[in-house]
């Protein structure tokens, strides 16, 4: 068995947001890198079946340079071996357009994604893959065993879980609930000497078009001062949200 | 130019989501002119879409979708698209809105963007603005295919009455028989009888601060009171006090109610990402240099245990005087 896991590469979450460039570049000075939580959640699953199967896993990232020292954290987490498309991931569409032309000649049987990145919060790219694959793909997923050819999962929906059987190749854009918390694996001394020697090849990006552009960031309007209330005047609070705010 | 969008239903009537849709879809249409055709799978009230500006409703009557299956569903907007000409194409920020509209990009080759909080800066080059990094940040994007596909942001543009004469008419997709049996759902569990979070106009949300599990029965009754859905900071659920489906934040869920209420929890960013497009926060906290005061308008510094329980008997002599 092959599994493949599709890695994004984000900021740290306390990362303060700034922006260079004349607000039309997300400003990376100082900015801490981490593998992406959702995908983090991800590689311990895909860590667990490789431990009970045996499966080969890889992983693959479109991106800079920069961010190889993140891609060694999956090896020394217990990846075999990794890919970095050499890209600046800016187009979501662009990016699936890549990992699919990555994929389209392996033949990995799972392939493992976030629900989203947290850093444009897109959502996006596991199923621009799927379309352009043709791997079925399943979203949102909380919970997943696999039986041989055939997968059980479940997928968060609104207000629960709905339960779902399908069979491999599955692409999967898995989020926290894929494992426990406390299972979430970090690197140690000897999965960090061994990630050294373990490859990672760099591949060149292919034509795909930029289906979109980021013209202007901007921070969103800074929040008035908090109203405090005594906590023995609650009349006031049941006040201020009937007349003011307006949602009682 | 028409407007496609995805019109969510419970029960056979177009819910929220799709009201706002629709309301959206109407406002961009004074500046990108086209008709809003509302698309729906086993739609019973068509007519509610019509009194926020839907022209044409297509309603596929078909048992096989009566199930959501993101492929078939994604499948039948292309074949709409196809159909109508359409140009635009709005779906809503849930969980099948996200995961077909996805697919949808992938086989269109259109441009598309989620987190989308307002109506389009400018239509040439098509430009809106969404929320990213964690609603630390707001993006102009542009999209520069034909075809545009935009995920609307909850709760972010309101809903607009402004009827229109409109029209239903049964589509009927041609999908093959293998696309309903590739991915099965075997079956849907959904908390009942309590509002749900995605949809909840309030949210009264308990963190570490409260102790332990014993002590949710006044986050409940507070919810009770005002109608309002619950949820929990991630430690909460980490430890099996509250399901997971609770916990709120950047790896949580998003919430963008018009309250929501922040008790014993201390506003740790991560947490905030997933809270803080609400329109007013309310904090209840003993500490009053917790991180949660500064991103919040009402703030209570106190124990929750008296507090909230104040707060509910007074709420209870408001409701029953107005
Ligand atoms: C990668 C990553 C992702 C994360 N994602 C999320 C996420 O999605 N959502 C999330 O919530 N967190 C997330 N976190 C965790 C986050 O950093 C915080 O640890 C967490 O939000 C803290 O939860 P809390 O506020 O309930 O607990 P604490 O930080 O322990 O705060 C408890 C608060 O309760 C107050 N308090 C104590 N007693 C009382 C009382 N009697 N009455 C009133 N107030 C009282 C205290 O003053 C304190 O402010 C993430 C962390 C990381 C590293
Ligand atoms: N640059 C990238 N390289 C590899 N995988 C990616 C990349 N960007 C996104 N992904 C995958 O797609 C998921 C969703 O990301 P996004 O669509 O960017 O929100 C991530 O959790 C990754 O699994």
């Amino acid at each position: 068995m092959k599994i493949l896991l599709m890695l994004s590469v984000v900021p740290d979450t306390t990362s303060k947001i700034n922006f260079t460039d004349n607000d039309t570049r997300f400003d990376k000075t100082g900015i801490q890198f981490v593998i992406n939580p959702h995908d983090e959640f991800g590689l311990t699953k895909a860590m667990q079946i490789k431990e009970k199967t045996g499966a080969e896993l890889h992983v693959v990232h479109v991106g800079v340079q920069a961010n190889e020292s993140v891609i060694r954290k999956t090896l020394a987490i217990g990846a075999d071996k990794a890919f970095r498309i050499d890209a600046d991931p800016k187009d979501s569409y662009f990016t699936a357009a890549q990992l699919a032309e990555f994929i389209k000649d392996k033949d990995y049987d799972l392939i493992i994604a976030g629900r989203e990145s947290i850093d444009y919060n897109g959502g996006m790219v596991p199923g621009i893959v799927s379309a352009l694959t043709g791997i079925k793909f399943v979203n949102a997923v909380i919970g997943m065993e696999l039986n041989g050819n055939n997968v059980t999962l479940d997928r968060e929906i609104e207000g629960g879980k709905e339960t779902l059987q399908t069979t491999l190749p599955l692409i999967i854009g898995g989020q926290k609930g894929l494992v426990r918390e406390e299972e979430l694996r970090i690197p140690n001394m000897r999965g960090i000497m061994m990630a050294r020697k373990k490859p990672l090849e760099v591949l060149p990006a292919v034509d795909a078009p930029l289906t979109t552009e980021y013209v202007k960031f901007e921070k969103p309007p800074a929040k008035s001062a908090v109203k405090l209330i005594d906590k023995d005047n609650l009349d006031e609070l049941i006040d201020l949200l009937h007349n003011e705010a307006k949602v009682i | 130019m028409s407007i496609l969008i995805y019109a969510s239903h419970q029960n056979g009537k177009p819910d929220k989501t799709a009201k706002e849709l629709a309301s959206y879809a109407k406002a961009m249409s004074e500046k990108t002119g086209g008709e809003v055709i509302a698309l729906g799978f086993g739609l019973t009230a068509p007519e509610a879409l019509y009194a926020y500006g839907v022209n044409k409703v297509l309603n596929v009557d078909d048992q096989r979708f009566g199930v959501f299956n993101a492929k078939a569903y994604a499948e039948t907007f292309r074949q709409a698209v196809e159909k109508t000409g359409a140009k635009y194409i709005l779906t809503g920020q849930n969980s099948d809105g996200l995961y077909f509209s996805s697919l949808l990009a992938g086989m269109l080759q259109a441009a598309y963007v989620t987190q989308v909080i307002s109506l389009p800066e400018n239509t040439e080059p098509f430009t809106v603005r969404r929320k990213a990094f964690s609603n630390k940040a707001i993006a102009s994007v542009t999209l520069k295919t034909d075809i545009k596909i935009l995920n609307i942001a909850k709760n972010s543009f309101g809903l607009l009455e402004n009827p229109a004469d409109g029209t239903s008419e049964t589509f009927r997709p041609e999908i093959s028989a293998e696309v309903f049996e590739e991915i099965k759902s075997l079956k849907v569990e959904k908390a009942t009888g309590k509002v749900p979070l995605s949809d909840a106009e309030i949210v009264v949300s308990a963190g570490r601060g409260l102790k332990g599990p014993e002590n949710w029965g006044m986050v409940e009754e507070l919810a009770e009171v005002l109608g309002a859905a619950t949820a929990c900071s991630k430690p909460v659920a980490d430890m099996g006090w509250r399901p997971h489906t609770e916990h709120v934040g950047q790896t949580g869920k998003q919430v963008a109610p018009n309250l929501y209420i922040a008790i014993g929890i201390s506003g740790a960013i991560q947490h905030l990402a997933g809270v803080n497009s609400s329109k007013n926060i309310l904090v209840i906290n003993t500490d009053p240099e917790a991180p949660f005061f500064k991103a919040a308008d009402y703030g209570v510094v106190g124990d929750a245990f008296e507090v909230v329980p104040e707060l509910i008997k007074k709420l209870k002599e408001f409701k029953a005087s107005h």
